[in-house]
Order: C-alpha cells, then structure tokens, then sequence
C-alpha cells in the first residue's frame, strides 16, 4: 500500500518540473541593452501586409515602412503637424498658376543597397505607380492623386528629371492637398535597382529605400527586425541600433508583456486599462493628437432620415460627453464638425447642438414625428482607434434616442463586411469613422461628403451640389486664406443640413516603458522612429 | 493491417475531397469582399474592380472552385490574396509553431489528465476523487482567454518567473532548421536556448492543454470504473497483487481504448484550436494564420489552412485507429 503515493509523486513531478522551469532563470527578457545594442520593441495588434509602402493602404504596414524609406517632402514630426517640411527634398518652388512643381533634391544621398538617389529615382517611382492600373496595384495612388495614367482624373500630367537633382511635376490643374500628398508613407522612394532586382517578391523579401532603418527580417504574424542605417543622411540618428515590430493580436496581453517588460513600448490600449497604469512609475502613457473623427450617419435618401429636421434633433440627443467619459477613458474630444480641429480650416465659430432632450423632441414633432419612430443602427464588431468600444457606444445612442421616442435596433457587423455593407447603402443609421491621411480639409469633407464619394466613402449618400462647388473650387485654391474661407462655408452647410452626428475626435493612446525618450506620436497614425530612444 | 491501412488512406480521398468542398462553399457564403477588404477604404472604386479581376474572384463560382481544386491536386496550395505570395512558403512556420505547442499540452494532458482520472477511480468518493473532478468541470468550462491572461498576470507581471508572449525572447536568434524550435535549438546545441524556448512553451501549453486535461481525466476516471469492477481485477486483488500494479498495470490497459480515442480527438481539435491561446500568446501559429485570414477574406490562405488542418485531424485518428491493435490484441483490422 505504501507504493500508492507514486501515483502521488507522478503528479507533484509534473508540477514541480513547471515550478522548477520558472524559478531556474527568473525574469524576464531585458531589451533595451544586450548584443543587438540599444533595442526597442514595439507591440502591436497585427502584421504587416507588405513592405513595399506603395502596394498598402493599412496602418500597420506604414508603421514599418516608414523607418525604411524616406518621402520627397515629410510632415513636421518633431513638431507633431502636419505641415510639410523637406526631406529628400531640399526646396521646390511653385509656377505656372500652381501647375508646376519644380524639387530640387539632397545630394549625395544613397539608397540602402549602395545605389544613388537621384531624379531619375524619382521619376521611376512615379512612372512605377502611374502605371498600376493594369495589375490593380498601387491604390492609394488614385485615391489621392485621382486616378492611373489614362484616368482623366489623375493630377499629375508628368513627371521628368530636369536634371540629376531637379525633378518637375507637372499637374494637369492646380491642386492644393499636392504637396501633402507627397509627405504620405505610401509615396515614399524605392530603390529601383532593388524593385528590378526582386521583382514580384519586392516587398516580401526586400525593401530598399534611403530611411533611418534597414529592413533585416520578417516572420510572418511574429515579428519584423529593422537595424540602424549607418549611413544615413541625417547625421547622428538614428539613435537605436535595433527596432523590432511583434505582434500581439490582444490588447490585455500586449499590456502584460510590456508589464513584465518583454517589449517596451505598445499602441491599442484599451481606454478602460489606462487609468489602472496611473502611478505606474515604470510606463508613461501617450496620446496621440486626434487626425480622426468619429460619427453617426444617416441615409440622408431613406425616411425618415431625409427630413433635416430629423438629423438635426438627434443631433441633440446624444449625449457625447457621456460617451467619452464611459468609453475613451475621457480621453477625446467632443466633435462638431465633420473634420478635426487640428486642419487648416476648421470653423471655431460653430455652435455645437446641444445635449438637449426636450429640444429634441420638440423638433421631432415639428418635423412630424412627435411620438418618435423606430430605426436599425448599424455598428461594426470591432473596435477602431477611434472607436474602441463600438457596441457600446451603439448602446448608449440607442439608450438617449429611446427618451425621445426614437426606438433603436443595433445591429453588429464584422468590420470586413461592415465596409461592403455601408458602400452599397440600405442602411438607415450607423457607426462610422475616418483617420486622416494626408492632414488636408479635402480628405475629410470632400472623401467623406461630396457628392463625387457616394460608392466609396460618402455612406450617407449625401449629395449637395452648394457643398460639391465649394468643395471643387477649393481643390484647386492654392491660397490658403481662400481655402480657410471656403472650408469654413462648407462646415456650416453640413452643420445644418447634419447628414451625421459627429461624435467625438479621439486620441489614441499608446504606452512605453519610462526609459524611452524622443517619442512623440504623430496625427497621421504612424510616425518615423529616428529620434525615439530608450535607456 | 497493410490491406487495411491501404482502405483507410484511400478513403481519405472522399474525405478531404468534401472537407473542400465544405470550406469553400462556407467562405464564400460569408459577406464581404476580399479586394475591398485589402484595399480598404481609401481605394477608388475602381481599383476594386481590378482587383477582384485580377483574383479572378469575378468568375463564377464554380470556375473558382475547379480552378481551386485543379491547383491543390498539382500540390498547389495557392497564393495568399493578402500578401501576395505562395502559402506553401507560409504554412510551415505557422504549422510548427502550431505543432510545437499543441504536442507538449498535449503531454502535459496525457500525463495529468489520466493520473488524474486513475487516482479519482481508484479512490472513488474520497476527498481526493471530488476534488479531482470538481477541478476537471472547472477545466472543462474555462474560457481559455480568461486563463492564459490570468497566468500572464499572475506568473509573469506578478512574480515575473516566466516570459508572457511569443515563441521565444523577442530579440534572440533561433536559426529555424525544422521550425520546432525544440528541436532546432538542440540541433544547434545551444542549451540555454532550448531552456528559453521551453519556459515560452510553458504558460500557453498550460492554457491549451486545460480542457484536454479535464476531459481525459473524466474518461479515464468512468473507463477505469468500470474496469475496476471486473472479475479478473477482483482474481488479482484475491492474490494479494500490489493495488498500485493492478491499477496501472492491469486495469488502465483494458480502460485505455476509449481513453486513446479522446486523445486522438482533443489532439485533432487543438491543432485547429489553438486560436483563442495564440491570440493571446502572441504564438504565430496555424490558427492565427487562418483568424488573420479570415478578417482579411483570404480565401486562399483559409481554404489551404483548413484543408491541411483537416489533413493533420484525419491522419492522427487513422494512427489512433492503428495504435487500437497495439494496445489489444482481440481488435482485428480486415
């Protein structure tokens, strides 16, 4: 009987073989100083999709690319705007009506793989996604540029090297956003020997561009290596040696890594978990200033949603404050506007709705609904950055409307089919949101409300032809106090015609170990890691 | 058993033929739109267009289907609509990580579950068996995500004895030979790196291994009931045989049929479903593979994903189904 207690020892093995592997090396990975040099790991919710910045359009590709390659012109990040400052550009200067853009580049600066950056570089980049019509590549290109070669929409009529370090743009109309453009992560420069040189796999396995980082290595859905770029043309960065990207698809578990320090720094925290890493002398938490806006739509050609009246009451029953104090941790703005105030033009002098329940009412009964209606409000399953907790936010507009007579019906859509569902319309009311690309008024009011984007992003299918022609003429308005005017007028349209609510300009948060130093998030979402150090 | 084994590969062919079958009709059933998906929001219209023509994902279905099958009967398995390039490249990396971690839960299962599961019958209603039960009925309904972030606070935040996410140190450099690091880290010969890629394996195989464990255990505990309960056992307690050598010996052979089936099911099951720890690990697995997949309606990527799953479930039954003969010899294969 005494050989029983084996069974009993067979267990306890087992356990003990666990605690025995915990105790024998305890702690955890250090990162910061080792072998590799000054390392940061930055934690994120998913992978990159390809390495050659020109063929994506998603946030997290960008994050990478944008260490690797170098645009023309660069957004100011030290200074977190949006105005355009040189890059491998030194200066260019504007003729011919705000129709010709002449750049003249940096000299003696060298793509990764040790061949020149020069004007015909540029223009080979530029002929490279001109031409992507064919193979559907390259679509953020049309969306800001307005369309392929052969398009009768694309501003850019040709682009020539003038000699080795000028480059011309000629543009087929003035366009004010150009310059902006030039700044966003997917127009960054490639190495055309490399793009040659890996062909199809160019993006996979290679990526060569003139950055701050070279890309080393990539395994799928883990993680991302890039290593300094010891010749970089901006002398003494960048200050890391080694960035790694490692995903970490759960944000609780993102959060626990950097708690137990295997990686240093993570974005996509939950709103919610933010106030428990108040007094965490360990993390500092950051947040990103707000290039976002998040609404509520109307299907301003379904009833009774085509009454103004109507989309100006529940502009009035829903309480925002609310909202940002329950789900953004506070962290977010209220919004007025369809576009944040961060843009050049954003009208101050709007008076908000207020919240206002009896209002409200008052004007429903005008409008002829004094006991309310029922409608569905659409939402998306999954959270946004600027909107990390959809489903409840649904809920708490479900449960404001429902006070004045307005019966709610949520219903959950998964984001990939969210997308297709809103382009074809049918849809009364939903959740919805846009993150800027390019800092410009015309990425808001023009993608989200002209009447040009109903089939894209206009799922009110709003359609206002005062709105469209101010909209147009501000396009190609290359004074900026005119374009101020202009935009200020189309705020106030859409402040009374109200085809949304909008809801709230969030800032997305971010938190790094307390030892980083230099980092200062972006309005564009993602930014070069050049400055950022960690100690 | 050759006639047999021979019968059983063959009729893999119907199986997997409809396992496509299935997962295709499935996929293309959800809403959504893969060119949509990738491009985004930003896309014009018409580089959607293109897009979807270009993935040939205007052609009716059943072209895309022939066309699907016609690929994966060349040994195929297609390219990725998301990332543009071959899954055959991907899919090892992703099925390894997989692997690795489903094989040493699944140990820890086998080893804790039927001990556990012996110990309960053997010592029926005793504190011990209730215990032991109580805590498989917790096993079977915890939410594993709850689990695995509960282990990270606990055993990683808290006393910080192991590391919380991901295959291996985030800047350390296992050079991939098989891609189970295990493996690979021995076949370098560098101990301390196969140390370090064990204690990654620790916590996440815990969670994944904890309704296998549960679910083992109950069928080792009612199986071995019922053996207890017969003639031969009684035969060998009337000789006075050592109660520890009749249990383990004598009584947890003839128990273990329907306990071998449960393995070879719940190792199936956790190849596929491995998902909700892999989330949670970071663990670049098959499951998160296929999850990314899914959210980016990569319809290669998921139909090759699932098909090989189904592969892997299918083959460990067809051993299991052979390991019956080994472990008894009154079962005849014709």
């Amino acid at each position: 009987m005494r050989k029983k207690y084996l069974v009993l020892t067979l267990t306890l093995i087992v356990a003990l073989a666990m605690a025995l592997t915990g105790c024998a090396s305890g702690g955890s990975s250090g990162s910061s100083s080792s072998a590799a040099g000054k390392t940061l790991i930055f934690g994120r919710g998913a992978d990159t999709t390809s390495l050659d910045p020109a063929a994506v359009t998603d946030g997290e590709s960008f994050r990478v690319t944008q260490n690797v390659f170098d645009t023309l012109v660069s957004y100011d990040y030290s200074k977190q705007s949006t105005n355009v400052i040189p890059s491998l550009a030194t200066s260019w200067t504007i003729t011919n009506g705000g129709k010709t853009y002449t750049f003249k580049l940096r000299k003696g600066v060298k793509f990764q793989d040790g061949t020149d950056f020069n004007a015909q570089a540029v223009v080979f980049n530029f002929d490279r996604w001109m031409n992507g019509k064919a193979s559907g590549q390259f679509a953020y290109f049309p969306s800001m540029f307005g369309g392929y070669k052969g398009d009768p929409g694309l501003v850019i009529q040709n682009v020539t090297a003038s000699d080795a370090n000028t480059v011309v743009f000629d543009l087929t109309r003035p366009s004010a956003p150009f310059l902006k453009n030039l700044a966003m992560s997917p127009f960054a420069i490639s190495s055309p020997a490399a793009i040659k040189k890996y062909g199809k796999n160019y993006g996979t396995t290679a990526a060569v561009g003139t950055g701050a980082y070279v890309f080393k290595s990539w395994k799928r859905n883990d993680t991302i290596t890039l290593t300094k770029n010891k010749s970089y043309w901006k002398s003494g960065f960048p200050k890391l040696d080694t960035l790694v990207f490692k995903v970490i698809p759960d944000n609780s578990a993102r959060l626990n890594a950097l708690k137990n320090g295997e990686i240093d720094m993570m974005d996509g925290v939950n709103p919610s978990d933010v106030s428990g890493l108040k007094g965490n002398n360990q993390l500092q938490v950051y947040y990103r200033p707000p290039m976002n806006v998040a609404y509520l739509g109307f299907n301003v050609t379904m009833k009774p949603f085509d009454n103004p009246k109507v989309r100006q009451a529940l502009n009035m029953a829903v309480d925002k404050q609310g909202i940002i104090k329950a789900f953004y941790n506070g962290q977010a703005q209220a919004a007025t506007n369809p576009m944040p105030p961060s843009l050049l033009g954003y009208d101050n002098s709007i008076t908000p709705y207020p919240y206002d329940l009896t209002a409200a009412k008052k004007l429903l009964a005008d409008a002829g609904y004094p006991n309310g209606f029922s409608t569905t409000l659409y939402t998306m399953a999954n959270p946004r950055d600027y909107m990390p907790e959809p489903q409840n936010v649904a809920q708490s507009i479900q449960s404001t409307f429902g006070k004045i007579g307005v019966k709610v019906n949520i219903v959950t859509v998964e984001w990939s089919s969210y997308i297709d569902k809103l382009m074809k319309g049918g849809i009364p009311m939903y959740i919805m949101g846009w993150t800027g690309d390019n800092g410009d008024p015309d990425n808001f009011l023009y993608t989200l409300l002209d009447k040009d984007s109903i089939g894209s992003n206009n799922f009110s299918f709003y359609s206002n032809d005062q709105l469209h022609n101010i909209l147009i003429s501000a396009q190609s308005q290359t004074n900026d106090a005119q374009r101020v005017a202009l935009y200020n007028q189309a705020q106030v349209i859409l402040h009374n015609d109200a085809p949304w609510v909008p809801l709230v300009y969030a800032k997305p948060v971010l938190v790094g170990k307390s030892t980083i130093t230099g980092y200062k998030p972006s309005p564009t979402g993602t930014e070069p890691f050049e400055n950022i150090s960690i100690k | 058993m050759l006639s047999y084994s021979i019968k059983r590969v063959l009729m893999l062919i119907p199986v997997l033929l409809g396992m496509t079958l299935i997962v295709f009709a499935i996929i293309h059933a959800i809403p959504g739109n893969p060119a949509l998906t990738i491009l985004g929001t930003k896309a014009t219209p018409e580089a959607i267009q293109n897009l979807n023509r270009s993935l040939g994902l205007d052609q009716p279905w059943y072209i895309q289907y022939f066309t699907y099958l016609k690929h994966i009967l060349s040994g195929d398995l297609g390219t990725s609509i998301q990332t543009n390039t071959p899954i055959a490249n991907q899919i090892w990396p992703h099925l390894a990580a997989t692997i690795e971690l489903s094989f040493v839960a699944m140990i820890i299962a086998v080893v804790v579950g039927i001990n556990a599961g012996i110990i309960s019958a053997w010592k029926k209603n005793s504190v011990l068996d209730y215990t032991a039960m109580i805590v498989a009925l917790i096993g079977v309904s915890m939410p594993i995500f709850w689990l695995g972030l509960l282990e990270q606070w606990a055993f990683s935040v808290k006393l910080n004895w192991l590391p919380s996410i991901g295959r291996m140190d985030i800047i350390s450099n296992v050079q991939p030979i098989t891609n189970l690091y295990l493996i690979d880290t021995l076949l370098e010969g560098q101990l301390d790196q196969f140390w370090m890629v064990l204690r990654h394996l620790i916590l996440p195989s815990i969670a994944l291994a904890t309704i296998p464990t549960a679910i083992i255990a109950r069928m080792t505990r009612s199986s071995m009931l019922e053996v207890l309960k017969s003639d031969y056992i009684r035969t060998a307690k009337a000789k006075g045989q050592r109660m520890f050598w009749i249990v383990y010996k004598y009584a947890l052979k003839n128990a273990f049929i329907p306990i071998l089936t449960v393995i070879g099911l719940q190792t199936g099951l956790l190849l596929g479903g491995a998902i909700l720890t892999e989330t949670i690990f970071g663990w670049p697995g098959i499951g998160l593979y296929i999850y990314n997949a899914i959210q980016y309606r990569d319809y290669p990527v998921i139909q090759s994903g699932i098909l090989v799953i189904a592969f892997i479930f299918v083959m460990v039954n067809f051993i299991v189904d052979l390991l019956y003969g080994l472990i008894d010899p009154r079962i005849k294969y014709r």
